[in-house]
């Protein structure tokens, strides 16, 4: 009686080491197998990310908060500071504006009167809810944004986000009270777009870095630095005309764009209904998570 | 209610500290802070964690703990998942095997370890990112990320110990 428990001391410290050892491996087994699934079911991937984040969003918005509010303590201080400068620089530019608020509105007058003479079908106007940023995660990995608006709020998947400068990204997950913003930037973001002023047709593809990349242009297209990028409609999911950014570079390792949106400053986004589905309609999204060869639909 | 209730419910609270840090620094990886430029580089508060309690408390850290919040962080940054999981572990495992050797040193060897085991998770990261991908993401990032997380990790540590000294000295 008296030698059992060593013995059974000398048995169970060997075991335990090994079941340790087989756990971390087991859960390294685990995470690959994540990844996988990540891969072959994206759909419910995005599903669980959806709802874990819904659970995490009360805090998220706490925190975000107090962290706003100091941040434009700060920004209110450095604007004190170059105020003179900055007022100078906005009388030039209010002059310069002026101009062209009188073409603009000569313009418009005339392409109401042309339109109307043409029978144009507008474009449905959009409805818009704005949201706070509650979360955000920009770098290599990742480039997304958490806002504090979901289903409950209209929100759903597939719906543009603008900021008041241009396009910043879409609905990629919604969940009741939270959703995800795909980023512009991101490496799994592919979005229609033209060049402004020659109307050539391209997509707009992330890198995972503050700039982006345009593909798919027709042979013999020409760019140029500083050439607009607007978003160009076409597949239905966003409406044409939304602001993107500008040519930053053309070289032999692609064009780069240089986004109008600056993802650090946000802290509100609006989420705009156009009432569009295109590519990205429910239906279709539910039909392909059935066949899941063409689980990834939704973040073409 | 017993005295020992009460001394066992306080000793529950404390040891689940360093999970509850650990967790509270995955949510705060992600809150905005509006920093121009600071959120591309921003990083992996995580990792100091599971690096410091891996060395001096890994009782209550355990591998299950560090596999939870590998998947919380893969789910709130949008990472591929499965990523921070496995970088989390790696860092975890080595740490562990190495514990000998950071019993007892100092502050800058502390530190140092931290610099090599963040570089391996780092490198580790990229690989595993890129090859989800199917592209080779940005390497400057990555670097940048590194060396911001060399430079806030003293203030981590120094708040960890701190704690460790204060709540966690009957282990």
């Amino acid at each position: 009686m008296e030698q059992r428990p060593s013995a059974l001391l000398r048995i169970a410290a060997p075991l335990k080491s090994l079941v340790q050892r087989f756990m971390y491996l087991g859960l390294i087994g685990a995470a690959f197998g994540l990844m996988l699934l990540g891969k072959v079911d994206a759909v419910l991937v995005d599903r669980v990310r959806a709802e874990v984040t819904d659970a995490v969003a009360p805090i998220l918005e706490a925190l975000s908060r107090p962290v706003a509010t100091v941040s434009k303590g700060i920004q209110n201080f450095q604007e004190l500071v170059v105020i003179r400068e900055e007022n100078a620089i906005l009388k030039q530019q209010n002059a310069r504006l002026m101009q062209w608020q009188t073409v603009a509105r000569k313009l418009q007058a005339e392409n109401v009167a042309l339109q109307n003479l043409l029978g144009v079908v507008h474009d449905q106007s959009a409805n818009y809810v704005s949201a706070r940023v509650i979360a955000g995660s920009a770098g290599a990995f990742s480039n997304m944004l958490i806002v504090n608006a979901g289903t409950n709020d209209g929100v759903r998947k597939g719906q543009a986000v603008t900021s008041d400068r241009g396009i910043i990204g879409r609905i990629s997950e919604v969940s009741n009270r939270s959703a995800r913003v795909l980023l512009l930037t991101d490496i799994n973001s592919r979005i229609p777009v033209l060049i402004e002023n020659n109307r050539t047709r391209a997509i707009m593809t992330g890198t995972n870095t503050s700039r982006t990349k345009l593909i798919h242009l027709p042979p013999g297209a020409r760019v140029t630095p500083s050439d607009r990028i607007i978003t160009s409609g076409h597949g239905g999911a966003f409406p044409s005309g939304l602001p993107v950014g500008i040519v930053a570079s053309v070289s032999d390792g692609g064009i780069e764009v240089q986004l109008f949106a600056d993802y650090a400053k946000l802290e509100f986004v609006r989420i705009a209904d156009f009432g569009l589905n295109g590519l990205v309609d429910m239906s279709v999204q539910k039909s392909s998570a059935k066949h899941k060869a063409s689980g990834r639909t939704g973040k073409k | 209610m017993s005295i020992a209730f009460w001394q066992k419910l306080d000793q529950t609270a404390r040891s689940i500290t360093p999970f509850g840090l650990s967790l509270l620094l995955v949510i705060l990886s992600v809150v905005p802070t509006h920093i121009p430029g600071y959120a591309q580089i921003a990083p992996v508060l995580a990792l100091v964690s599971i690096y410091h309690w891996a060395i001096y408390r890994p009782n209550l850290l355990p591998l299950f703990a560090v596999f939870v919040l590998g998947l919380l962080q893969d789910l709130l940054t949008g990472t591929p998942p499965g990523l921070y999981i496995l970088v989390f572990l790696t860092v975890y495992g080595v740490v562990l095997s190495q514990r000998r050797f950071f019993a007892g040193k100092s502050f800058t060897v502390y530190w140092f370890g931290f610099a090599v085991v963040s570089l391996v998770a780092s490198v580790e990261s990229w690989v595993l990112g890129s090859a989800w991908n199917f592209a080779l993401l940005d390497f400057n990032a990555v670097t940048f990320q590194y060396l911001l997380s060399l430079g806030i990790f003293p203030i981590i540590a120094w708040i960890f110990l701190r704690w460790q000294q204060a709540f966690l000295q009957q282990d």
